[in-house]
């Protein structure tokens, strides 16, 4: 057993215990190891908007460039402080007008291209997608169960009418699909999540305990 | 006046939004780059400054009125206290006014990003393991056809993209495979359909003002 003498992985050791600690039920050492991480991470989250983003882009090239134009910007965000104010809260929408506005604005031709436009492409039957495959006559057979699936899919998702009849046999042929893909989506988050624990082990018996190498 | 400037600006907003998309013209790309890189960013720092303010409000109300738990919140302000001069004043990489280092112990942001945020962010992902695996039990002991059709799809996702995989079968990993691109494709194609038309709706009512309930409460 080698224990090692560097205090930051004593730290970083008895916090990550603290948070474990969870599994056998919520205690005290998981509160504070709980309250340390979100007050660090805030911590951090200063620094990096200070350092990386206010300093640089508004008030170096304001104050000490003279970029008159960044008192635009500059007087929109104060806006955001105003929030504190009870008289002239409503002010704190403007900013959020802005910003929540150019952003959904985006969404909506980026969302139509990439999510709507490019997915009908890839699902169509041609010969192109049948060939992207690389699985000769299989390739056939994949897309037409890929444009079955989704057309599926879309039918249990549809709620106009009651699931009788045609749209009935649709909506149960389509829940097998969204079972599927929701247990390959599952199966991937566990691997990810145990990974984690397992990097997480050896971190504790390995840096920290020096048991295994 | 109180709702009428905040959607008029994000109805203009919004318009920017959609043309800076189908206007990839150099002569307009520079006002873009400018509402992106500049008013955005800055937009967007004093968002953090906003929503931090709130978060110690929320600690030092909860400290005043002696609410439950309250001591933890002298954890939370200490830590965040103690982070936020060690970066502002610190600097990012060690270059700032204060020292950040005692001997050969340093303690500068980066040193207290590396060794407290991402050990106990990933233990706090690593328990969600546990978590999973108890929902999965619970998912199976209810015994439909739902349930086992999404637990046996992750058994052998899991099982297949292993080393072990291959070891059971040789066509296992092939066979993982071609449920990803195959059924899990059409479903979750389906599901990213219905998400689109969702989320391109609820833009047009955000950007039209059919949508106002992010103008929160009061006039």
């Amino acid at each position: 057993m080698n224990i090692s003498t560097d205090p930051w992985i004593w730290i970083s050791s008895i916090l990550s215990l603290a948070i474990l600690s969870f599994l056998y039920k919520e205690n005290p050492f998981f509160r504070a190891a709980e309250h340390i991480f979100l007050g660090v991470a805030n911590g951090y989250l200063v620094t990096f908007y200070w350092h990386r983003i206010l300093m640089p882009i508004l008030f170096r090239p304001l104050f000490q460039q003279g970029q008159l134009l960044l008192i635009i910007p500059f007087t929109i965000g104060i806006l955001y402080l105003t929030r504190f104010i009870p008289r002239i809260s409503w002010l704190v929408r403007i900013p959020i007008a802005i910003y929540m506005g150019y952003w959904t604005g985006v969404l909506i031709p980026a969302t139509i291209q990439a999510q709507i436009i490019k997915q009908v492409q890839g699902t169509v039957l041609t010969s192109a997608n049948f060939q992207s495959w690389n699985a000769g006559a299989w390739g056939i057979v994949w897309s037409v169960i890929v444009f079955i699936g989704v057309l599926c899919t879309l039918s249990y998702f549809y709620f106009s009418r009651e699931h009788k009849g045609v749209i009935g046999v649709t909506s149960r042929v389509g829940i097998v699909f969204v079972m599927i893909g929701f247990g390959a989506a599952f199966g991937y988050t566990v691997m990810a999540r145990i990974s984690l624990l397992i990097g997480k082990l050896q971190f504790l018996l390995g840096d920290w305990l020096g048991i295994i190498r | 006046m109180k709702k009428t400037i905040p959607l008029t600006l994000i109805f203009i907003a919004g318009l920017l939004g959609v043309i800076s998309f189908v206007i990839p013209h150099p002569s307009y790309q520079v006002y873009d780059e400018w509402i992106r890189n500049d008013l955005l960013r800055v937009l967007s720092a004093f968002a953090v400054v906003l929503a931090l303010g709130s978060l110690l409000r929320v600690h030092f109300d909860k400290i005043k009125r002696k609410r439950k738990n309250w001591q933890f919140s002298w954890l939370l302000l200490i830590a965040f206290g103690g982070s936020a001069v060690v970066g502002l004043f610190g600097g990012v990489a060690a270059d700032g006014v204060l020292p950040t280092a005692v001997g050969s112990f340093q303690f500068d942001i980066q040193t207290l990003y590396e060794n407290i945020v991402i050990p106990l962010a990933s233990s706090m992902f690593a328990l969600l393991a546990f978590f999973m695996a108890s929902a999965a039990y619970r998912a199976f002991r209810v015994r439909s056809m739902e349930a086992t059709l999404l637990l046996v799809a992750a058994f052998i996702v899991m099982v297949g993209v292993l080393p072990m995989g291959y070891s059971i079968s040789k066509h296992l990993p092939g066979f993982v495979q071609w449920i990803l691109n195959v059924p899990n494709v059409a479903g979750q194609r389906g599901i990213v359909f219905g998400i689109a038309l969702g989320v391109v709706a609820t833009s047009l009512k955000i950007i039209l003002g059919i949508e106002r309930a992010w103008l929160g409460g009061g006039e």
